[in-house]
């Protein structure tokens, strides 16, 4: 048994509001410079919808993540030899235009502009080259659908749907679509580490968050391929590569990370896990659908005398083992097991959990009727007699299931409902005590369908709907005081703290 | 003079400077350290400039190479009529590849706008050099044929004296002078090397090939080698 800590994180979407203030804060930390106004390290995407760069999820287009071959696993990009012959154009990379060029308006032509019959404008500037430019796409071109399903209608996840259930989604009454914030995933079996050729992209061992050390990178730009969720963005004007650092320095004095702290919704939880290092390729090499099991499998629990004595030996401070204790994510992920990870089936085992939105889970229309289980007079499921329409099968649900799984779950049906049904269950039982029109028997019916209890039930209630500042957010102690031996020697450190980087970071010879 | 200046000193001053300024370059600013790829910004063009333009170079500095470390082997292996031949063509064929994809990417940059606000001054004269450079060797191989063999009797022996410390510039003094431009521009490109994007050439990550995929760095190097 190999024991690390990893910082991780769970992302509530039910509570994503989709207001951006996440990647606003983070914009206006970290990439608010030139050759990185168009990276965002934090973004959030509609679902269903293409996301950003365009259509991220499509390995077929990008060869982002591993995949197993005879059992092994292996980068989906390329082999280690082809790496090196593909230096001088890797022929994976999204560029620019895959995202979208950034832009600024001439606001200084309204001010400057010689007096005219007409208003002066302020045109679009691209923040690139600086000529003048037309708005063709930007980070969020599809939000909120952009007002037309065509995006929506290129999401890769929608492979997996009938016909109808495609049309469906897009009825123009129960048009539906929540929101995806997504950061770079901490994974514990990185892509973009694993296809870096210098070593410059690498995990750290203490806490997990995988940077990309600045001084090592030679702009050979596989990490941009090989991420499957596309999160190291390349600097054209440095010629580095950069990625979400997961606030590292806020963390390392104890705050949360910039887009947490932020969160107006409050759907993001933080905190360590522990896990078994020596499981992660046999974790990460299973079928597809054994995956989020495999994953949830390697995470141990903080308790165990065996996992607490086996991270000690591995110099895993007791301050970080009590963190871990406390940890929310852990509850969300293993205990009540209802946070999954994104694309699981990508096998870089990403440490960032999400658990599902709810999106008015029921009801599908046939006939032009709404059709909800158990109202109407319609046909009941099996298993949901008696109950509310509420508790209703998850096949009428808004959003198929299939689409859930394929973002979730790897495709696996069954672990997708899983989930449902314990968030149903929870709504069921808070129902019965606080507005009291469901029965005993009935909410103990879905429990039982859900499989937990009713402390289980009140506990995730109380975490997803009022936790607290330090409940949602366990920041455990980061030994900033060691973490600065790996960037500068300390003594340097001190003298030089507080003023930013000697040297710019902007290309000079 | 002439001759003792720029054959049998010039290679010093260019290699003095090479070492002394990559190493100075490499400890105080390693964050230049880069290829400053501009793929990201356009990538179609490049490929049809980039990989003809790398491959084919690779090849043609490593003959130079080959037939300076070993010049008993080079001279064995052309001994054979068809063999040189054979050689003579590939060698002509990779650097009218080399110098057409140079010129391909030369007008990339300058006709794209996004391209050229990312390229600095010495990006263009190291481009401008390059051009030359690579348009003499054709030109020299196409005109001064056989040069895989008088190579051996002229630029072989200065170099291997220079190699000495006992430079001995009438080795080449009596070549026509645009085959003694091309080996100056040779040791104008080391000069060059340590102060432009060149110096991506000594980091080629060969490593990667026997790595692991992941890596993992501690804070302390006391567990986890």
């Amino acid at each position: 048994m190999d024991i690390r800590a990893q910082v991780s994180m769970v992302f509530h979407l039910d509570k994503c509001i989709g207001c951006h203030t996440c990647s606003i804060a983070c914009k206006n930390i970290w990439t608010d410079r030139e050759g990185a106004e168009y990276q965002w390290w934090n973004n959030v995407e509609t679902k269903p919808g293409t996301g950003y760069p365009t259509k991220w999820e499509d390995q077929d287009q990008y060869k982002g993540g591993f995949e197993r071959n005879n059992g092994k696993l292996k980068l989906k990009l390329q082999g280690k030899l082809a790496t090196l012959a593909n230096l001088f154009h890797n022929p994976n990379l999204p560029t620019l235009d895959d995202y979208y060029e950034p832009w600024t308006y001439e606001y200084e032509h309204l001010f400057t502009a010689p007096e005219g019959d007409d208003q002066p404008t302020a045109r679009a500037v691209s923040l690139i080259t600086g000529d003048y430019m037309e708005i063709e796409s930007g980070p969020n071109w599809d939000d909120d659908y952009g007002g037309s399903p065509v995006y929506a209608a290129n999401d890769p996840n929608l492979e997996n749907l009938s016909d109808a259930q495609r049309e469906q989604i897009q009825e123009i009454e129960r048009v539906v679509f929540f929101y995806l914030p997504r950061i770079c995933n901490h994974c514990l079996n990185p892509g973009c580490v694993g296809a870096c050729p210098s070593g410059a992209a690498y995990k750290r061992g203490e806490d997990g968050i995988v940077l990309i050390n600045q001084d090592k990178c030679r702009a050979w730009r596989m990490c941009v391929s090989a991420c499957p969720y596309k999160k190291p963005y390349f600097n054209w004007s440095t010629g580095k590569s950069e990625k979400c650092i997961l606030c590292f320095p806020r963390l390392e004095s104890g705050q949360p990370p910039a887009c947490f702290q932020s969160c107006v919704g409050r759907i993001r939880y933080l905190g360590v896990l522990l896990y078994d290092a020596d499981q992660i390729e046999a974790a990460a090499s299973v079928e597809d659908h054994d995956l989020v099991r495999a994953q949830r499998d390697i995470i141990q629990d903080p308790n165990d005398p065996e996992v607490i004595a086996a991270a000690k030996a591995n110099g895993i401070s007791i301050a970080m083992i009590e963190s871990a204790q406390r940890s929310p994510v852990y509850k969300f992920v293993k205990e009540w097991e209802i946070a999954l990870p994104l694309h699981p089936e990508f096998r870089t085992m990403p440490m960032l959990f999400y658990v599902p939105p709810m999106l008015p889970v029921l009801a599908a229309t046939r006939d032009g009727q709404y059709e909800v289980d158990g109202a109407n007079g319609s046909d009941v499921a099996a298993g949901s007699e008696g109950l509310a329409p509420l508790l209703s099968s998850l096949k009428g649900a808004r959003l198929p299931m299939e689409y859930l799984a394929s973002l979730f779950t790897a495709g696996n049906v069954g672990d997708i409902e899983a989930v449902y049904r314990k968030l149903i269950g929870v709504r069921i039982h808070m129902r019965k005590e606080t507005v009291e029109d469901v029965t005993a028997e009935e909410a103990e019916e879905a429990l039982a369908q859900a499989g937990m209890s009713a402390e289980m039930a009140e506990a995730i209630h109380k975490l997803t709907a009022l936790p607290t500042f330090d409940q949602r957010f366990q920041v455990p102690p980061m030994a900033r005081e060691v973490a600065v031996e790996t960037r500068q020697h300390p003594e340097r450190h001190k003298r030089e703290a507080g003023f930013g980087p000697v040297i710019a970071p902007r290309r000079r010879w | 003079m002439a001759d003792v200046v720029l054959f049998a000193a010039f290679p010093y001053i260019a290699i003095v400077l090479a070492v002394v300024v990559t190493f100075y370059r490499y400890y105080t600013d390693r964050f230049s350290y880069s290829s400053y790829s501009s793929q990201f910004l356009e990538s179609r063009t490049l490929f049809w400039g980039s990989v003809p333009w790398h491959f084919g170079i690779l090849i043609i500095l490593l003959a130079h190479l080959l037939a300076l470390l070993v010049p008993g082997v080079w001279q064995d292996l052309i001994a054979a009529p068809t063999r040189l031949y054979i050689l003579e063509v590939i060698g002509l064929a990779l650097s009218l590849a080399a110098l057409l994809s140079l010129l391909l990417l030369f007008g990339r940059r300058f006709y794209t706008h996004r391209i050229s606000v990312v390229t600095s001054g010495m990006d263009w004269l190291l481009l401008v050099v390059l051009i030359a450079q690579v348009a003499l060797g054709f030109w020299v191989a196409l005109y001064y044929r056989w040069g895989s063999d008088w190579y051996l009797h002229t630029a072989v022996p200065w170099l291997q004296s220079l190699a000495r410390l006992d430079p001995e510039a009438e080795f080449v003094s009596s070549l026509p002078w645009l085959v003694k431009l091309h080996m100056l521009g040779g040791f104008l490109l080391i000069a060059l090397f340590p102060f432009t994007r060149l110096v991506h050439m000594i980091t080629v990550p060969i490593t990667y090939l026997w790595r692991p995929y992941q890596v993992v760095v501690w804070y302390r190097d006391q567990r986890h080698a």
